[in-house]
């Protein structure tokens, strides 16, 4: 038995780990309670199985490519920072990445992660063209839009739960360069930052980070980061089209004690970062993609900034109806609180593609918190402003959401549940999570 | 043909030879993987084929089978510039030590196959005025110890061949590289207890091997922790040593 947790290190649990070595061994290795499990990052439980985990990042390998039609076919364990070192000098990115390269690619499809384009050019999801599925009851399946489409629309964005998925054909977008053009816009509120997020529409990414520590008439206050692909025109001479990706220079060497992030500390931090970031506003310059997409990334093992007890990121979705609203009152309370860390991000979002998707047109927000004092009970009521409104949270993230939250929040459930259960019968495939949240009982 | 330089490496399907394929197709050579079972190795040459657009051949070899490599060499489309040789077997210490058959596998495996294979490309290389041998060895060949010394005298046997070609080729233009990895984690690691500074990925050996055959290097030690700690191995006086436990 293996002590397994996801990216937040919370919960902790023991679950039986195997490392099949061949597909034949995937296939072995399934039995009651399994789930796959990609490079970790899921937050909670998503990637912990019910009994035992199959740790899929040793099928590692691109079967072919397609330059002409920017077509690859990859092993599900391949990680995106692998896809973007490898095949970016060549002039492919992926269409969608989230704020982390350190994902597999089978675990971005089965949460169908989201990026800063997902206002315009939608999720992870929408760029797969098939996925070969090993099923709970055992056979292995190519599904696509066209073949076994429910079941891959129930894998896209169903965590894993259809499925083990074994390999998968995408879409890569042909960038000119690795580089973007960012422009940063400052809004002193939150109605100023969900305006200039309603007019950034047409920027192919566009992403707000907020200051939740600040109150009152600065409530919402934010920095807006748009940015576009550059030409190879816009760089400078001499700077090469492709940047080099660092691996993490900095890393956190050991859990830091709880009170290392307090109120004070992320206050001083966060008004130097609003104010520095307000001077540049306006001006547009011309970044790496890596610190544009993954500024976390170049800080090894940054979750062990909230100690050894770990934290706990709440990622709603509010529909565009009456988000302002609900919005407001969240930041408010989290202001109020104080506790919440320098990582609040706002973005717009549009349809989900997937049957469990996240995403809905509208906003979403998250928030991350260390896990102590009352902090489960607070999450409990934000969920319940969050149901009111229509919204749900990320499953990808969450850790700790009640199955009433849920159950409102994904009206497509029972549908997704039937998919499942003609997939594999015998309900072999499950996580903690959906242990958690919707097996039954 | 293209005039791209070539590689070709001995155990390509294992975690570190995967590793110096992929080294040395991302730096533009042309590729050969060779090993005992074909349908293994394809998966990996279409891997490498689709990442760094180059060519990819091939070839069916056993270490053990040495009467078959006249013809393997032979038998390549064309020599190669360079040849990397990851063949070896750990083997099991505590049955090496009373099973003859297991105890001589061991020994042909990382020593007898090993060095005849690089010796017989040493004379096509010293032939052609050209080429670079690497031979990955290890640390565990530095001194024998009570752990593994099966497996250990055969690297170090392997070594000192390798470095004896090494003064003779270095005469002819050929150059020999003796690579040391020290722990890695690999398949055939696992479960072991490995010591965490100690310790590195494959990756970083596939890119040591590469930056050794470009820099000549003669002796590469990946981590060089481990040339430190081999030092003051190789130090001890026999008295203490043969007290220790490892």
């Amino acid at each position: 038995m293996t002590l397994l947790s996801g990216w937040g290190r919370f919960p902790v649990v023991d679950s039986d780990v195997l490392r099949p070595r061949s597909f034949a061994a995937v296939g072995e290795a399934v039995s009651s309670g399994t789930i796959a499990r990609g490079n970790g990052r899921a937050y909670g439980d998503a990637a912990i199985g019910a009994v035992r985990t199959v740790a899929m990042t040793g099928f590692d390998r691109v079967r072919s490519f397609d330059p002409a039609m920017g077509r690859i076919r990859l092993e599900a364990g391949v990680l995106l920072s692998d896809l973007i070192d490898t095949f970016g000098p060549r002039g492919f990115l992926p269409f969608v990445v989230p704020g982390t390269r350190f994902v597999s690619i089978g675990g971005a499809i089965a949460a169908d992660v989201h990026g800063k384009n997902h206002h315009g050019e939608g999720g992870f999801g929408r760029y797969v063209d098939s996925l070969l599925l090993r099923t709970g009851q055992g056979e292995v399946i190519e599904a696509s839009r066209e073949q076994n489409s429910d079941a891959f629309f129930a894998t896209i964005g169903g965590m894993g739960l259809t499925g083990i998925i074994l390999e998968a054909t995408m879409r890569l977008r042909r960038v000119e360069t690795g580089w973007i053009r960012e422009r940063v816009i400052s809004a002193s509120d939150l109605d100023a930052a969900m305006r200039a997020l309603e007019a950034s529409d047409d920027a192919t990414y566009s992403v707000a980070w907020i200051d939740c520590v600040a109150r009152g008439r600065d409530l919402g206050r934010s920095l807006i980061y748009l940015g576009e692909h550059a030409g190879k025109g816009e760089l400078a001479d001499g700077v090469d089209a492709f940047p080099a990706g660092k691996a993490p220079g900095l890393s956190v060497p050991v859990d830091l004690p709880s009170m290392a992030l307090n109120r004070s500390s992320v206050r001083a931090f966060n008004e130097l970062y609003y104010r520095m970031g307000a001077r540049r506003a306006g001006d547009s310059r011309v970044v790496s993609l890596y610190p544009y997409f993954f500024p976390l990334d170049s800080i090894g093992e940054w979750n062990r900034i909230y100690g050894k007890r770990g934290f706990l990121q709440h990622q709603c979705v509010i529909p565009e109806q009456g988000a302002r609203a609900v919005l407001g009152e969240i930041l408010d309370r989290v202001a109020r609180r104080g506790d919440a860390s320098f990582l609040a991000v706002l973005k717009k979002l549009g349809q989900g593609d997937g049957i469990l998707s996240f995403p809905l047109p509208g906003y979403t927000l998250a928030l991350d918190f260390p896990v102590r004092g009352d902090i489960l009970n607070f999450l409990d009521e934000i969920d319940r402003l969050v149901v009111a409104a229509g919204g749900r949270l990320y499953l990808a993230k969450d850790a700790r959401q009640s199955r009433a939250t849920f159950a409102a929040g994904y009206p497509a459930l029972q549908r997704f549940n039937a998919i499942r259960k003609s997939l594999d019968p015998a309900g072999n495939i499950r996580s903690k999570l959906s242990q958690r949240l919707f097996d039954e009982v | 043909m293209t005039s791209r330089k070539s590689a070709i490496v001995l155990g390509g399907s294992s975690d570190i030879g995967r590793a110096a394929a992929h080294a040395f197709a991302k730096a533009g050579y042309d590729l050969a993987l060779a090993g005992r079972d074909m349908a293994a190795l394809e998966p990996d040459a279409a891997d490498l084929r689709a990442r760094y657009n180059v060519e990819v051949g091939l070839h069916k070899f056993d270490v053990l089978d040495t009467a078959s490599f006249e013809s393997f060499v032979g038998g390549l489309p064309a020599l190669p510039d360079v040849v990397v040789s990851i063949v070896g077997l750990l083997g099991v210490q505590g049955n090496a030590e009373s099973d003859l058959a297991h105890a001589t596998t061991i020994m042909r495996s990382n020593y007898e196959g090993p060095a005849l294979i690089l010796g017989l490309f040493a004379e096509k290389f010293l032939a052609r005025g050209s080429g670079t041998l690497v031979g990955v060895s290890s640390v565990a060949g530095d001194r024998g110890r009570a752990s593994n010394y099966v497996y250990g005298s055969a690297k170090a046997g392997f070594s000192a061949f390798l470095s004896g070609l090494r003064a003779r080729a270095s005469r002819g233009g050929v150059h020999v590289v003796t690579v040391k990895p020290g722990f890695v984690r690999t398949k055939m690691t696992e479960g072991m207890k490995l010591i965490g500074p100690l310790t590195v990925e494959a990756p970083v050996v596939g890119d040591a091997i590469l930056a050794a055959v470009g820099n000549k290097t003669d002796v590469v030690y990946v981590s060089g922790k481990w040339r430190l700690v081999m030092l003051i191995i190789k130090m001890l006086p026999e008295a203490v040593f043969k007290k220790l436990k490892f």
